[in-house]
């Protein structure tokens, strides 16, 4: 059976991109849909366990590639939910970047100057905080010392997490149970519901098509709660506006899918695809060393062995985001913390006489587990991922019953990529090899290719239609009325952590947004409010308006 | 274990695991197992089970991956020229050196089936390093080899995890000079 309803605005995806349009149009006065694959889960179904089956595996989305693996939310609050909330804004000089177009790719409109406005706002409603020292775990301090050890500076990474009720658990890809996380479950989301808004978890969108009369409609599937591969139902809504914010892993994947009704897309959908530079390395640190060179002491006769112990990214070292160094060698390098399974497999042990990632000398560094340091590279990369012919739903075939599928994304790191990733594993070694502090390996690329967690650029904005496939207010090109917002929009790599950006353009977009819904008849203004930024834990009162 | 694989598809099953993580042997008849290192390796952490959990979505390919690694290894003897043991499988007859040699060919780069093989070597790992196919808790409780190995801090009583202390408290490093006042960069 086919379900039918009509709303005002359709929202595809609940992540970042996806619920701040929700807010702010069903606060304006507009009745609003948000579509989300994933299923909506509280702070009480987040588990700490592994288990395959509980909230780690359900509110995930790993999509294997060719070449490029991305990891991601699948559940309402997207990203938001199993991100580690670290939130710098972008530096200046990246949205000056050129890429290999050798020309700016951002748009004109949008700099630092201008969107930090919108970067205010959001920090105001998360809310994110400036980390001191004593908000620093073990592993960013660590961290910390190595950079000062090699003359280098250190930064705590500012965060949207209320530290008061963490409890350095270390579960964050889980979902937060304390909520100490701010997700968008505690904010954006509420306050959308609260103006009306409706989110319909377990919904995925397939494609979208246009009615004779010039309005949408949003064709999607029901998932089952337990085995994603398994379609119980599917639906149709008719929209005035569409904002298709199903991140950037699979927001191309719908437009294309959709071209056949709705006509051809800007070439630039699906294409220029950034993994935000990253890549990983590995030091395992020798504790001796740790407390003769740098002199640290947990205070418990331990100095170090804290790999479990914390929440996410704590310190970074910021002395490659340099705009006056050429592009392609500027780049992050941030503590950051995976969880085993995820954080292990790729990972090689360094002086191995066999395999590096598997086989007894793997196993021998694994018991030294406690006492490694993951380093997190975001450097520039060149926008190389280019996404094939979509799959039969969705944006991936899917293989188990939840968190694994295969997509169509292709990706060969070019030797710009190369050259800054190679930059920064041997600025990672002088500082933590420095005597004798650690060993470290770069994570391989040879098992599964590149992996991120920051998708970005495959539906990108900028001035020249050519390579844009949005215009500088998240407009499609050629097809007026749809809308993206998420991290697909973002042009290239940011040097950083990309949500805070993300969330900040889908800010700005708004006002826009609310134009075109006004000229297509539906009764919304923009008020520029924003969600109460209640302490989290707290019901949510949103104010009536 | 309910399954429908034969005892010699899991004995391969087994053995490719352990060249993944490698342990020591169930007892001195285990063939299955090389003995390559010391404490229990992916097998005694749970691999197999975790391979046939209907939620892994691996399950129904186990046989086939079973029998493609015995192709391999009957091919991979003759190209070396070890004689073949009719008493057990070909990928467990192997020597635990030419496991490892094999195993290099299959996950590498350019291989036509790496993908398979990736798969199943993740599940190999991931068995000793989350344990993945039990609850977290029980896992420890259980004294799970690859947990406990790593020295995985156990829980507090109610089951979740609580580290009160998390921060050497002081400062380690001079910040950016270009960190605006709200700490961000630049
Ligand atoms: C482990 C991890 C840690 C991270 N840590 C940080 C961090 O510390 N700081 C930071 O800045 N960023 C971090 N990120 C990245 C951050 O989460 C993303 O950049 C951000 O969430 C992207 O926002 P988005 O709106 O583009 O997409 P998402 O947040 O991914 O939202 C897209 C949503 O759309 C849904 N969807 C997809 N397809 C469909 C469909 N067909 N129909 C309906 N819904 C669909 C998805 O389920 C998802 O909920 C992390 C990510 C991960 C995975």
């Amino acid at each position: 059976m086919t379900a039918f309803r009509q709303t005002d605005v359709v929202v595809v995806g609940s992540g970042f991109g996806g619920a701040i349009p929700a807010y702010h149009l069903a606060a304006g006065g507009a009745s609003v849909t948000v579509l989300e694959r994933g299923p909506w889960l509280a702070a009480d179904e987040f588990e700490h366990d592994f288990k395959f089956g509980s909230s780690s595996t359900r509110v995930f989305e790993f999509t294997m590639g060719e070449g490029m693996n991305v990891l991601g939310g699948n559940c309402v609050g997207g990203g938001s939910v199993v991100y580690f909330a670290a939130m710098p804004r972008a530096p200046r000089f990246v949205f000056e970047r050129q890429g290999s177009l050798g020309r700016r790719m951002w748009p004109t409109a949008v700099t630092r100057e201008t969107l930090d406005p919108w970067y205010d706002r959001v920090a105001q409603a998360l809310p994110i905080t400036c980390s001191s020292w004593d908000d620093v775990t073990y592993s960013g301090g660590v961290f910390a010392a190595a950079c000062d050890h090699a003359g280098r500076t250190a930064n705590p990474v500012a965060a949207a997490i209320d530290t008061d009720l963490c409890t350095n658990c270390n579960w964050m890809m889980s979902g937060c149970k304390f909520d100490a996380k701010r997700s968008l479950l505690l904010n954006y989301l509420p306050a959308a519901v609260g103006h009306g808004a409706r989110i319909l978890p377990l919904h995925e969108v397939q494609r979208i098509e246009r009615t004779t009369g010039g309005d949408f409609r949003v064709h999607y599937t029901v998932v089952d709660p337990v085995d994603y591969r398994v379609q119980v139902a599917a639906g149709v809504i008719e929209a005035k506006v569409v904002v298709v914010a199903a991140g950037a892993a699979a927001t191309p994947v719908i437009l294309q899918r959709s071209e056949e009704q709705l006509g051809a897309m800007p070439a630039a959908v699906g294409r220029y695809f950034s993994g935000n530079g990253e890549r990983l390395n590995t030091a395992v640190l020798n504790e001796d060393r740790v407390r003769e060179v740098l002199g640290l002491d947990r205070g418990d006769g331990l100095a170090y062995a804290a790999n479990q112990i914390g929440r996410g990214p704590s310190a970074a070292s910021w002395d490659r985001l340099d705009g006056s160094l050429p592009e392609f060698s500027r780049y992050s390098l941030e503590q950051l913390y995976f969880p085993p399974g995820f954080g292990t497999i790729l990972a090689q042990a360094p002086d191995a006489v066999g395999p590096t990632w598997f086989g007894p000398d793997k196993k021998e560094i694994l018991r030294r587990w406690q006492s490694w340091l993951t380093i997190f590279i975001m450097s520039e990369d060149d926008n190389e991922g280019v996404f094939g012919p979509p799959p039969l739903t969705g944006n991936a075939d899917r293989i188990s019953m939840q968190m694994l599928s295969r997509g169509n994304l292709r990706y060969e790191p070019t030797a710009n990529t190369r050259h800054g990733w190679a930059l920064a594993d041997a600025d990672i070694r002088d500082i933590l090899e420095r005597d004798g502090l650690a060993r470290v390996m770069p994570w391989t690329n040879d098992v599964i290719g590149a992996y991120t967690v920051h998708p970005l650029a495959s539906c990108r904005m900028g001035d020249d239609p050519a390579t844009s496939a949005l215009n500088d207010m998240n407009e499609l090109r050629e097809h007026p009325g749809i809308f993206v917002t998420d991290g697909s929009a973002v042009p290239g790599a940011l040097t950083v952590n990309p949500a805070f950006t993300i969330a900040a353009l889908a800010e700005r977009a708004v006002p826009g947004i609310v134009r075109a819904a006004r000229a297509r008849g539906v009764d919304v203004r923009y008020l520029g409010s924003l969600p109460p930024a209640a302490r989290a834990g707290r019901p949510v009162v949103v104010p009536s308006v | 274990m309910d399954t429908t694989l034969t005892t010699d598809q899991v004995l391969t099953l087994e053995a490719f695991a352990d060249t993944i993580i490698p342990g020591e042997k169930r007892g001195p008849e285990d063939r299955a197992i090389a003995g390559a290192a010391t404490g229990g390796g992916a097998v005694a952490s749970g691999a197999i089970e975790l391979m046939l959990s209907p939620e892994g979505g691996l399950a129904d390919t186990l046989d086939d991956l079973a029998d493609g690694l015995n192709e391999h290894a009957r091919d991979y003897a003759a190209r070396v020229g070890l004689t073949p043991e009719p008493a057990v499988t070909p990928f467990v007859a192997l020597a635990f050196a030419d496991r490892i040699a094999l195993a290099r060919e299959l996950l590498s780069p350019g291989h036509p089936e790496q993908e398979l093989w990736v798969a199943l070597a993740m599940f190999s790992a991931m068995a000793w390093d989350t344990g993945a196919h039990m609850h977290t808790t029980e896992a420890l409780a259980a004294g799970h080899p690859g947990l406990t190995a790593m020295g995985f801090m156990p829980p507090d009583p109610d089951g979740a995890w609580r580290f009160p202390r998390f921060s050497y408290g002081r400062p380690l490093a001079a910040i950016h000079p270009r960190t605006t006042p709200r700490g961000d960069p630049e």
